[in-house]
């Protein structure tokens, strides 16, 4: 296919490999990727290891159903348990496991939609009971929800609501680059979060913390293609934000998609797991009438992870998953205890899937 | 869940917002009402169900032949 083939080429792969190689540097560049399709690409096509001696390539909190709370996910179960209640679902976010089990133990009725815009058939089919969608995910996600609740609006769909667990990517950034623990040199930035949004919002990056960030597609050449102007950087003591995805990203991203997120959200402080509560880096509802938690008044969770589950170190790049206790003995993605082993784009579940454990 | 494909359209009907897409046969109903403009023939990024930006060739050649300047740099000099 167009535009995927060229930048699957295994004669280019190797040449660029080669050059990436040949770079001389004073110690391993330590790059982050912060999306979910990034680490899986990593890992599939093994990339980490062709560029080891370069490079350490560190995962990031770029997963939406990894950096999920478990309050989220109680919240969830609670709800799916009413009768009058039916839950619209990615299907990832059905396995995680919450505090007294996942919503696919909850025995409520929990419908797997591909896209959210589904939720409102389901709705309108069901005029008795109560439509909620779990509404989480990042840049790439909200505009398709924004548009749901803007059809539901129109439609005057009176049993539709989203549970608000939507995220963006900027805040979390910052909220690494300020801790003081974490080295890291520069960022892969996320190709199809771009899209939406552009990428001028990331050059605080460069501005304020004097790292180096590139934006880079999703296949092997693109990846390693952004790697080279990296460590090209790094090399040359420059600073700088590059679009190496100019394809698909353009430095505004898609303004028809971002305007309509701010029509119908609004940013608010919300919490991630791994990294905890983090100023703005949420998105709310404006029009309340259709939040699940002003409908329903859920009651204060007493939400608790699995003491043993490293997942929340592991998304701030701190640990790796094979130095967690639980990783691939109490938890393989056919039993995950956290949901970094849960989520095809997870850590866990693409260090475990592409046999690390096994090295 | 955060899965970016590139579909090919097929057909697209304006009135619903909503057009076919293919990627390697597999075909599939997508909402395009987020971009302006989309015609049979373009290649978009779908995501949950939705086009989310439309891919542009000028650009995908620009990287391409970026990528033969790189390794021609790298032959010259090394």
């Amino acid at each position: 296919m167009k535009y995927l083939d060229e930048f699957r080429d295994s004669e280019r792969v190797k040449r660029l490999l080669k050059i990436i190689n040949s770079i001389k540097l004073p110690e391993r560049v330590r790059i982050m990727e912060v999306c979910g399709t990034h680490t899986m690409s990593i890992r599939r096509f093994g990339i980490h290891r062709l560029v080891e001696d370069r490079v350490e390539l560190i995962s990031g909190p770029g997963c939406p159903v990894c950096v999920t709370t478990v309050d989220y996910i109680d919240r969830a179960v609670m709800l799916s348990e009413l009768d009058d209640v039916i839950i619209t679902t990615f299907g990832d976010l059905v396995k995680v496991p919450g505090t007294r089990g996942s919503l696919s133990t909850s025995g409520g009725d929990v419908r797997v939609v591909y896209s959210p815009i589904e939720s409102l058939k389901i709705a309108m089919d069901n005029q008795d009971r109560n439509v909620v969608f779990l509404a989480v995910g990042f840049e790439t996600t909200v505009p398709g929800i924004a548009l749901t609740v803007k059809e539901a609006m129109q439609q005057g769909v009176k049993n539709f609501y989203i549970l608000e667990g939507n995220k963006i990517m900027p805040p979390p950034i910052r909220a690494l680059l300020d801790d003081p623990e974490m080295e890291i040199d520069a960022f892969l930035l996320p190709g199809h979060v771009c899209t939406v949004s552009g990428y001028l919002q990331y050059e605080f990056i460069v501005r304020e913390y004097g790292k180096v960030a590139v934006v880079s597609g999703f296949e092997p050449v693109d990846i390693l293609l952004a790697i080279l102007e990296i460590l090209k950087m790094v090399r040359d003591g420059k600073r700088g934000i590059i679009n190496m995805y100019p394809r698909a990203v353009k430095p505004h991203g898609n303004r028809k998609a971002m305007d309509l997120v701010y029509e119908i959200f609004q940013r608010a402080d919300d919490t991630w797991r791994g990294l905890g509560l983090i100023p703005l880096s949420g998105l709310k509802l404006r029009n309340r009438s259709f939040s699940a938690e002003e409908r329903f008044e859920l009651p204060k969770m007493d939400s608790k992870e699995h003491p043993l589950c490293l997942c929340g170190e592991i998304l701030k790049g701190k640990a790796r998953p094979d130095q967690c206790r639980l990783f691939g003995t109490a938890c393989t993605p056919d039993h995950p205890i956290g949901p970094c082993m849960v989520s095809s784009e997870g850590t866990c579940a693409a260090y475990y899937k592409f046999q690390e454990y096994l090295r | 869940m955060c899965l970016g494909v590139p579909m090919k359209i097929i057909e697209v009907n304006r009135e619903l917002g909503m057009a076919k897409a293919e990627i390697s046969g597999f075909i599939q109903n997508i909402r395009i009402d987020l971009l302006d403009e989309v015609s049979a023939g373009d290649y978009v990024i779908v995501h949950a169900g939705f086009a989310i930006q439309k891919l542009n060739e000028k650009d995908a050649l620009e990287t391409l032949k970026l990528i033969e300047e790189i390794f021609f740099d790298d032959e010259v000099s090394g």
